[in-house]
């Protein structure tokens, strides 16, 4: 029996294991140690959700405090990549991306074209997305469709232990500028992973669940929600196919194509907004590359087109859930409309 | 000023700062005639600056550049032809036809990028900063960016950053005079220098003349020391203004008619430096009329080179956007 750790645990061990292998690898963000500049010991907080707790210890001034002051710190992560570095920069809430956007978007994804091929950026930005936490419209988003429409960047959206590890390890590894969007509720899931050091390939969908009926991609939390439909839905006899597409830039487009052509059918789940998002994104892409193998209508199960609400009552019936998913496979399966929700 | 100068110095610094108003002249002539796509920023009157810091640099130095970067791609040692070539979106260009005037970029001259987006180098430059001294280079970055860029959070941010990393880094104002068409007096009400920004941060901030080489070399040289010896960062104004409008095109129906020629006739950085050096008998107008010749003949030889270029093929279109795919 494999060793088992936490979702947070397997990204802080991801960390400390390429920056023992590699001394280019540094860790920037805000509070990632916690509590400089105070006369109390360092390692306050080791990230606001305590991601990289104890890696001060291992690494010291390495683990880079920073203020709070996103394009700042991001931009010099970004600066420091192209002068042969390999900062792992924190921002503590994808929601945060919007004051710092211009360094992602406009410097980092563009430097290796604009350059005509000259510029290596391997920088990647660990964030949070998700909501469930009642954080409200500004903490709790999942902004990885606004990174997968922007050439030049990588995005990686993990959903368990096993695959934070090892996608993180990849990212670190990797030459072009990565974007890792860690799901807050996901971070106390515990599962097996290997002690040691690997990684696991973008581009490479993970087939969380074979079944022949119906098609389910879905990313971060939603693997887990797709999960719980598939198990109701197969007690009444309904198989359910489950891809994680792992990383969303670049996209395995292959694994979802072929599955469809089995099944015929596609539901896609995604906590992001469904206007201009992956459920948007897989769905067209599937419609244009499988239409023939179509067999029914492709549903999408994602929130209403608002912003994420606070009152509990109102965020849980924002997200998607295994009750929304089982409804919209069962409609693809019947050819009929979801019946609006009562 | 002149006297304390080693005579090739004095020469290369003339040769740069002619190679950037050559560069800029022609671009300005070439440009009306239609032939070359897009948008461009000319830095003629400002050879001073990208002049006077740069000599202070070598290609383990990084710099981060603006919309208005020839001048310091020129600075910093990038190859002319290659530079034309690029801004006529050649497939010999500096970026192989895929930046332009806006993206000219040299990462082994140590020069990270003109940048299109205002306020964006100097984020960038921490990193540039952080690299140096986490590897013990030896290397600054600097951060070139106007007054218009100054009232931009990036910054500040940069300079504060630079501050609470005590990093090699020194941070330029190129303080022309126009945010496009906008003075600072309307941006910056009741503030006389920008160098002021620095106090904010707690870093040294000076304004020097920026006609004036020797004094825009000597600030410079006095706060990059500075910073490669371990002192921290610093912000140096340099007041000065463009010779020609924010593009190529501009109107400038927000300037006097004669404060160009009025400046070219008295305080231009070009015209003072000969005068300075002839006057204290460092150089010939000979030598310097030699250095004119050949540095026509040069960019000359670069825009028939970069006319007769091949374009990129299509298949480029799609090649680098990813190290790997």
């Amino acid at each position: 029996m494999a060793r088992k750790i936490s979702y947070s645990q397997a990204i802080n061990e991801a960390l400390a294991l390429e920056m023992e292998r590699d001394d280019s690898v540094i860790v920037m963000g805000e509070d990632v140690c916690g509590g400089r500049g105070t006369d109390q010991p360092l390692d306050a907080w080791g990230g606001v959700l305590g991601v990289t707790k104890g890696l001060y210890a291992k690494f010291g001034d390495r683990i880079m405090d920073t203020p709070i002051s996103e394009s700042g710190y991001i931009g010099a992560a970004i600066g420091a990549a192209t002068c042969g570095l390999r900062p792992v920069a924190e921002l503590m809430f994808i929601d945060f991306m919007g004051v710092c956007l211009d360094q992602i978007a406009n410097q980092a994804a563009k430097f290796r074209y604009m350059f005509g091929g000259k510029a290596k950026t391997p920088v990647v930005i660990r964030t949070t997305i998700g909501g469930g936490f009642r954080a409200a419209a500004q903490h709790s988003q999942c902004w990885y469709p606004v990174f997968t429409h922007i050439p030049g960047i990588k995005v990686v959206v993990p959903s368990s232990p096993y695959d934070a590890k090892g996608l993180l390890t990849t990212a670190i590894r990797d030459n072009d500028p990565v974007i890792f969007c860690e799901h807050k509720a996901l971070y106390a899931l515990q599962g097996e992973v290997p002690e040691d050091s690997y990684t696991i390939p973008f581009k490479q969908a993970n087939i969380v669940r074979a079944g022949k009926d119906v098609t389910i991609v879905a990313l971060g939390l939603m693997v887990h929600r797709a999960s719980e439909a598939a198990a109701l839905l197969a007690e009444d006899g309904i198989e359910t196919e489950i891809i994680d597409p792992r990383t969303t830039s670049p996209l395995d487009t292959e694994t979802i194509l072929s599955s469809v052509e089995k099944t015929g059918r596609l539901v896609v789940v995604d906590e992001a907004s469904g206007r201009c998002g992956m459920a948007a994104d897989i769905s067209a892409m599937v419609a244009q590359k499988a239409f023939y193998a179509l067999k029914t209508q492709i549903e999408m199960v994602t929130p209403p087109f608002t912003p994420v609400p606070f009152s509990p009552v109102l965020e849980d019936a924002y997200l998607p859930d295994a009750s929304k998913i089982a409804t919209a496979v069962r409609a693809v399966l019947e050819q009929k409309k979801i019946p609006a929700a009562s | 000023m002149p006297k304390q100068w080693k005579k090739e110095n004095l020469l290369k610094a003339y040769r740069t700062m002619r190679e950037i108003r050559e560069f800029e002249e022609r671009l300005h002539i070439e440009f009306a005639t239609g032939e070359i796509p897009g948008f461009v920023h000319l830095y003629a009157g400002e050879e001073a600056c990208a002049t006077g810091v740069c000599l202070h640099l070598d290609d383990n130095d990084k710099i981060a550049s603006t919309h208005r970067g020839h001048g310091h791609c020129i600075a910093k040692g990038v190859d002319i032809h290659a530079m034309m070539a690029e801004i006529y979106g050649k497939k010999t260009g500096t970026c192989g036809g895929k930046g332009g005037s806006m993206h000219i970029a040299d990462l082994d001259k140590g020069m990270m990028g003109a940048n299109g987006i205002v306020g964006a180098g100097p984020p960038l430059i921490c990193g540039a900063g952080l690299a140096a001294k986490y590897k013990g280079t030896g290397g600054v970055g600097v951060a070139f960016f106007g007054d218009g860029a100054s009232n931009q959070g990036t910054v500040y941010e940069a300079m504060n950053l630079s501050m609470a990393w005590d990093l090699p880094c020194f941070f330029v104002i190129e303080n022309n005079g126009y945010a496009e068409t906008t003075s600072p007096k309307y941006t910056v009400p009741g503030v006389e220098n920008l160098a002021d920004r620095a106090k904010g941060v707690g870093m040294p901030g000076i304004t020097v003349d920026g006609f004036d080489f020797f004094a825009v070399h000597k600030a410079a040289g006095e706060m990059i020391e500075r910073a490669r010896n371990g002192g921290g960062p610093s912000l140096l104004e340099v007041k000065f203004t463009r010779y020609y409008g924010h593009f190529e095109g501009d109107a400038m129906a927000y300037r006097s008619k004669d404060e160009v020629k009025k400046i070219r006739a008295t305080v231009d950085c070009l015209l003072q430096f000969r005068n300075k050096v002839v006057s204290a008998e460092m150089l010939t107008s000979t030598e310097l009329d030699a250095i004119d010749q050949d540095v026509k003949a040069l960019v000359d030889d670069s825009v028939v080179k970069a006319k007769a270029a091949p374009k990129p093929p299509l298949s480029d279109l799609i090649t680098d956007v990813y190290v790997s795919y």
